[in-house]
């Protein structure tokens, strides 16, 4: 071991400089990974959707056909709106549960907080598919245990067949996408309200405040990027719904098509009916929408932002 | 007289937390009970007290569809990807944490954003490339994604810069340690715990992915849980009893993961939201 003339900040200075190819090899497998199992996809992608492919034969170039085709898809438009519709559906109640629960979690004494906050989150880890059939034998037929139970009740109309109606069908994807996600928005808000400065409340307290005045004025605006981030990805998830409306309905997304969401429209197009093309059109067009409208509402929100700083 | 105002009372609280502790819980419940009675009870009466049933749906339930060859596939898939995750998630995550070079907050950059694409939407050309790579009806797509897992890699980096100094490196580096060395022998055994928690949710988002398995996995042997879980219904027609029972073994692993965990679970979903 040589002892170095150089002073101690020079050394280390110079042997971070020496060693810093090291980096390129340590973070060398994320992108060779990357590009082969996650950007060749995308670009093959949207390769494909230019042309007509059926899997068996050679690709063929059509141009925008396929986009030409896609504007005029009764199917398509039906499936997207389905798709929003079913979002909207779980999203709505799902942040304002969060949000009664975080208020709850915040200015009440409660016992039993963490097992709450267990309780809640667990549908989230729970297999979709599985989730979906689940709750499928819970409803469907006139002797599921729910229509057993609403009979015992003396519910009127029951028992009900959930699976012909197209509200009800819909309506339950919307459910069961908020039983299983509205623990998670909870636990996430909780965590971005912990980093709130608890002295904050007791000045407002001290100064009249009353709790539902300081969720609204202090609480509220200092979760406002948690909300954000949450309402954003919760887009980004819902937009490719696919798992639940597939497994409680039966596989097709019916009656009428009522579930049949854009995601599930692209594997049929592409894995039943072997339009390969075509469904890489449809993940296009999704992805185009999903990335506007994320970008809007991030626009939006944060304008809305810099208006409450003025 | 004043206004009557809306609050909560400590009663609307305890009676709003319970029913939603029920709502949560009473689905599990009727799964595991349902799976214990016959079809014929199940369709005949709500049951609230488990049956005698166990044996005989366990025997109709394997004798259309090996449901423990289901759960080896998806144990086959799962583990080695989850083990990926941690390992190269940590050392990624080191040399964007601990080395300084050219472009690095370029390519950090793209790591930050191959986390925000909807992957399901580029699922098309993932099966053309399985095509190409002649890796349909295998599990190596579903495995070697694992290197590159831009979550754990995010959420390990910001662990490395807070809980390892550079003396902490600097020392072994003089002694003569080689870099993967340290990285290995010093670096990893520090983050062992945060390495833990993403594998737990790597874990979680593995066993239950379900588009891409039901679409590269073409031959019945291979399927993995949630795949077969989904074909089922049209598999048992009305053998409520047997569809009950492999839902509740489907069930079973997460739940038993998020009893040991789930505290675990929760602060690692805390602390990786704060960031």
């Amino acid at each position: 071991m040589q002892a170095a003339p150089e002073s101690q900040a020079r050394r280390k200075k110079r042997s971070k400089l020496d060693r810093g190819w090291y980096g390129y090899l340590f973070i060398a497998p994320f992108f060779v990974v990357f590009l082969i199992f996650g950007l060749y996809p995308i670009i093959s992608t949207f390769q494909l959707s230019l042309q007509k492919w059926d899997g068996l034969m050679p690709a063929v170039q059509i141009g925008l056909k396929n986009y030409a085709r896609i504007l005029g898809d009764q199917v398509f438009y039906l499936s997207l709106w389905n798709t929003i519709r079913i979002w909207l559906g779980n999203a709505i109640p799902q942040f304002g549960m969060a949000l009664i629960l975080t208020g709850i979690f915040t200015f009440y004494r409660v016992r039993g907080k963490n097992f709450y906050r267990a309780v809640f989150y667990l549908p989230n880890l729970i297999t979709a598919t599985s989730v979906g059939l689940l709750f499928n034998l819970l409803l469907d037929g006139d002797n599921s245990p729910i229509n057993q139970l609403l009979v015992a009740l003396g519910v009127h109309g029951a028992p009900i067949s959930f699976f012909m109606s197209k509200t009800l069908t819909s309506g339950l994807v919307s459910f069961v996408q908020w039983w299983m996600w509205f623990g998670y928005t909870t636990v996430i808000i909780l965590a971005g309200t912990t980093t709130v400065d608890k002295s904050l409340y007791e000045a407002a307290m001290v100064d009249g405040a009353t709790k539902s005045q300081t969720f609204w004025k202090i609480t509220m605006p200092l979760i406002k990027p948690t909300l954000v981030y949450l309402a954003i990805t919760s887009f980004i998830g819902g937009m490719q719904l696919f798992d639940v409306p597939l497994t409680l309905s039966n596989n097709l997304g019916d009656p009428g098509k009522a579930v049949l969401t854009v995601s599930m429209y692209l594997y049929n197009q592409g894995f039943k009916n072997f339009n390969y093309g075509y469904s890489a059109t449809i993940s296009c067009v999704l992805f185009l929408f999903i990335a506007v409208m994320s970008g809007f509402a991030y626009q939006a929100m944060r304008r809305k932002d810099g208006a409450y700083k003025l | 007289m004043n206004k009557p105002k809306f609050r909560f009372s400590a009663l609307t609280i305890r009676l709003m937390l319970i029913f939603l502790t029920l709502l949560c819980a009473v689905p599990f419940l009727i799964v595991f009970i349902n799976s214990t009675h016959s079809s014929l009870d199940i369709v005949k009466q709500f049951n609230v007290i488990p049956g005698d049933s166990l044996v005989d749906n366990y025997d109709t339930m394997q004798s259309l569809v090996d449901i423990w060859r289901g759960f080896f596939n998806s144990v086959v898939i799962t583990v080695p990807y989850t083990l990926l995750t941690g390992y190269f998630g940590a050392m990624i995550a080191y040399g964007f944490a601990k080395y300084n070079f050219r472009f690095k907050n370029i390519l950090y950059a793209i790591v930050l954003i191959s986390m925000m694409i909807p992957s399901q939407l580029s699922i098309i050309g993932f099966y053309r490339l399985c095509l190409k790579l002649n890796m349909t009806n295998s599990y190596l797509p579903f495995i070697i994604p694992g290197i590159a897992n831009a979550t754990t890699v995010f959420f390990l980096r910001g662990m490395i810069e807070q809980s390892i100094s550079d003396s902490m490196i600097e020392a072994p580096r003089i002694e003569g340690c080689s870099e993967f060395g340290i990285f290995n022998r010093i670096v990893l055994p520090c983050i062992m715990p945060g390495v833990a928690t993403m594998c737990i949710f790597n874990f979680v988002a593995s066993w239950n992915a379900y588009m891409g398995p039901l679409i590269i996995l073409q031959r019945k042997e291979l399927y993995t849980m949630p795949v077969m879980i989904s074909m089922i219904k049209g598999l048992y027609v009305t053998n409520y009893g047997a569809m009950y029972l492999a839902v509740a073994i489907s069930v079973i692993p997460i739940m038993i993961v998020f009893a040991i965990f789930s505290r675990y679970i929760i602060d690692g979903l805390t602390t990786g939201s704060e960031k």
